[in-house]
């Protein structure tokens, strides 16, 4: 039965040996390594904590990047669009003016035209009123050259007054 | 669970086994099981008892008994009449002769006696250390506080802890906050298994830190000296784990420190069971008897448990190893042939051991656990 009866001398160095085995590695083991242990979880819990609030600023700040993105495009967008209206009414303006001034050119263009005309058949009247009399000279010369035909002239000028 | 079930199962089978094989190979004597080993005990007077060799054929049951019971001497190896073993010291009072301290080979293995002392061979106190009385009688000295075969194993696995833990606790101090390299890997899941999953759910995450040295030191010991009785050559192949000393002095430190943190509610379930019916209680005590034996029973329980689980895995192992022999007495090549398939269910089995090392482990850790979480238990 040696199996199974505990032996005194057993029991004496099993206790000494795990007592300065539990004192030893308690005081020089254990301790240390739970408590680096229980640091390092401390740690790692707020290493991942604080990387989650830079995340969420990292978020912030790039939702505020895109939203003073998107003001900066609609602002461009503004910028172009009153540009655009600006240069085509600048475009107008000019388009309107030359207009105008292209009908004032015409209408001056023309009156002087009419005047050129006018005074141009001034001239043409005058110079065919003199010609008509010159040549109306000339036949009446060529008809009164005899006496003959100046009396048939005057008896026929004479014939008309009195019959008026 | 399953493992310790199958294991068991397979240790009945075995021990069978064994017994019908006993009786083939010794078919003149099939008398008792237990007059015969007294017979071969009685023949075994000459022959090296330390080996189960005897004059009249192999012994299993010495050549078992010899290997997962304590000794004087630490023996390595045998070959024809050379023996090679580490004698260690004995330390012996006695009333008569006082103290005294000498090698264990002083004795020249029983066949002589030193300063009054001998080491019995034979009879009832076969394997221990006598005193011859002045009547030429021998008795057991008064304390024998021998430093053993066990306690020397137990020595090596405190000093490889040691070296482990310490040295792992000074990785954590040298690289605070860093991950582990090297054998903190080893360590620290371990660690944190016993702590998470041992501790704080048996003790509760506001006591158990109270508890996690003696819940570290008991893991790690136990296992330790699981795995290293798993060696076959030495410093490996002690019992220690399957001494039923070393198991009791674990569980009474369990006991100790459970008593010890035991809170008002814990002596108040002990002592006036709230609940039950008073009848029970008074006049007799029948719920704080019950209850008191219940304390005893916790700690029996694991002194059993570790012990019973780590002998019967060394004596499977050593049956494998006694069928060569048996088989080899018959015919030597009937041996030869045996020993292929012994060494492959050794192998087996000492697969399935480093599993039962750390299941015992993790059952007396958490056992322990549970019963300081008990003591501890708050009323709600």
């Amino acid at each position: 039965m040696e199996l199974v009866t505990p032996d005194i001398g057993t029991i004496f160095w099993m206790l000494l040996m795990f007592i300065i085995l539990l004192v030893i590695l308690k005081k020089f083991a254990w301790k240390p390594i739970l408590n680096a242990l229980s640091n390092r979880e401390k740690t790692i819990e707020e290493s991942l904590r604080s990387a989650d609030r830079v995340r969420a600023k990292m978020e912030q700040l790039k939702a505020d990047n895109e939203k003073i993105l998107a003001e900066a495009r609609v602002e461009r967008d503004g910028m172009i669009k009153e540009t655009r209206q600006y240069s085509e009414e600048i475009l107008k303006k000019a388009r309107e003016k030359a207009g105008e001034e292209a009908k004032r050119l015409i209408e001056m263009a023309r009156e002087q035209i009419k005047n050129e005309k006018d005074s141009a058949m001034e001239e043409i009247i005058k110079q065919v009123a003199g010609l008509s009399v010159d040549i109306a000279e000339k036949i009446l010369r060529e008809k009164l050259k005899d006496e003959k035909q100046q009396k048939e002239l005057i008896e026929k000028l004479l014939k008309d007054i009195k019959l008026n | 669970m399953h493992s310790i079930l199958s294991r068991k199962i397979i240790s009945y089978f075995l021990g069978a086994m064994l017994f019908l094989l006993l009786f083939a190979a010794q078919p003149g004597q099939q008398d008792h099981p237990g007059e015969k080993l007294q017979a071969s005990l009685t023949e075994n007077t000459e022959q090296q008892a330390a080996h189960g060799e005897i004059e009249n054929g192999f012994s299993p049951s010495d050549f078992i008994f010899d290997h997962i019971l304590d000794a004087y001497d630490w023996h390595i190896l045998s070959y024809k009449d050379f023996h090679l073993s580490i004698p260690l010291p004995v330390i012996i009072y006695s009333g008569t002769k006082g103290l005294n301290v000498f090698m264990f080979n002083k004795f020249h293995h029983g066949h002589s006696d030193y300063k009054g002392f001998r080491y019995e061979i034979k009879g009832e106190n076969r394997g221990k250390v006598v005193e011859i009385m002045e009547d030429g009688s021998s008795a057991l000295p008064e304390l024998d506080l021998s430093f053993t075969k066990n306690v020397l194993a137990i020595l090596i696995s405190i000093i490889i802890m040691l070296w482990v833990f310490l040295s792992v606790a000074k990785a954590y101090r040298h690289r605070p906050d860093q991950a582990p390299t090297g054998m903190q890997n080893l360590i620290e899941p371990i660690i944190l298994f016993v702590r998470d999953d041992i501790a704080i759910p048996s003790i509760g995450k506001h006591k158990y830190e109270r508890f996690m040295p003696y819940l570290l030191t008991v893991f790690f010991f136990i296992w330790f000296n699981n795995m290293i009785g798993l060696i076959p050559v030495f410093p490996g192949g002690a019992n220690v784990t399957g001494n039923i000393t070393v198991t009791m002095v674990l569980a009474l430190f369990t006991f100790a420190i459970t008593t010890i943190n035991g809170n008002r509610n814990y002596w108040l379930h002990i002592f006036n069971m709230p609940g039950v019916p008073w009848w029970v209680k008074y006049p007799v005590p029948l719920m704080p008897v019950i209850e008191i034996i219940g304390m005893m029973t916790k700690p029996f329980v694991l002194m059993i448990r570790l012990f019973a689980n780590m002998s019967a895995g060394h004596i499977i192992v050593l049956g494998f190893f006694s069928l060569i022999f048996i088989f080899g007495e018959i015919n030597p090549a009937l041996g030869y042939g045996v020993s292929v398939l012994s060494l492959a269910f050794t192998i087996f089995m000492t697969m399935l051991e480093l599993l039962v090392a750390l299941i015992q482990a993790y059952v007396f850790t958490l056992l322990s656990a549970i019963y300081f979480g008990m003591a501890t238990e708050e009323h709600h």
